[in-house]
């Protein structure tokens, strides 16, 4: 209400940038371009794995070059869950309150699944 | 008292076009995707902690709904790789012409299913089962 007091300028330079209104735009697309790559990856593993026992499907995993390329697919992927996911209920969720957690939800369960797929990975490489 | 004025974008009035599906399909298949991260999350879990744990997550995938599911996730994967290629290359400014962004709305579509029937034609041949 007390906007309507100031002026446009006023309003204008008090909302303004701060240098980071991009960021969101810019991480979403840095890590679709990763995902581009990791996620024909993903697939060409999952399609290994098709005919593997146990024990070769973890050594597979385990090779140092799979393990890495596969924590940079579960933290690329899970971030651009939660950044696409953060665009659709700010869209379409109008409620204030089951907006706010909904969002701190999709925060919460990208995160853990992101961290339990990374120390999943590590056990995995480490053989632990 | 509010006036009931239309809204924008006065979808009611529209002719469909493909650009109406490429845009709410991503949305959805990005959905459908982040669900599917859980399957990874849990697979990798499973992995890591015994055979007995991967053998539930072979025995899933294996199973009616698994592989329904699994086919879904392979088509909304396919979709929204390909719909997000178009979306990087319009982020350059790249492909706005009328009949260039329609056509580029159909081969994203067509080829979602190529790519589906690709990587399932894959799993067939190989005769899956963990």
């Amino acid at each position: 209400m007390s906007a309507r007091f100031r002026t446009p300028m006023k309003i204008a330079s008090g909302l303004g940038s701060a240098r980071s209104g991009s960021h969101h735009f810019m991480v979403q697309r840095i890590t679709a371009v990763a995902l581009i790559a990791l996620g024909l990856w993903v697939v060409w593993i999952a399609l290994e794995m098709l005919h593997m026992d146990y024990a070769a499907a973890r050594a597979l995993i385990a090779r140092p070059s799979n393990a890495v390329l596969m924590i940079a697919f579960v933290i690329a992927s899970f971030w651009h869950a939660q950044l696409g996911l953060q665009v659709i209920v700010e869209d379409y969720v109008h409620a204030k309150g089951f907006e706010l957690t909904l969002q701190i939800a999709i925060k919460f369960l990208c995160f853990l699944g992101a961290a339990a797929s990374v120390l999943a990975v590590i056990r995995i490489a480490l053989g632990t | 008292m509010p006036v009931a004025r239309p809204l924008s974008p006065h979808l009611s009035v529209y002719r469909w076009q493909i650009q109406m599906m490429t845009s709410i399909v991503h949305r959805a298949t990005g959905i459908a995707l982040s669900v599917g991260l859980l399957l990874v999350a849990w697979a990798l879990i499973a992995l890591a902690s015994g055979p007995d744990a991967f053998a539930q997550v072979a025995a899933f995938c294996a199973s009616g709904f698994g592989t329904f599911l699994l086919v879904g996730w392979t088509w909304s994967l396919a979709f929204h790789f390909l719909n997000g290629i178009r979306h990087l290359w319009q982020d350059l400014g790249i492909g706005y012409a009328p009949a260039t962004f329609v056509r580029a709305g159909w081969v994203v579509l067509i080829g979602s299913f190529v790519l589906t029937a690709l990587v399932w034609a894959c799993v067939l041949t190989r005769g899956g089962g963990a």
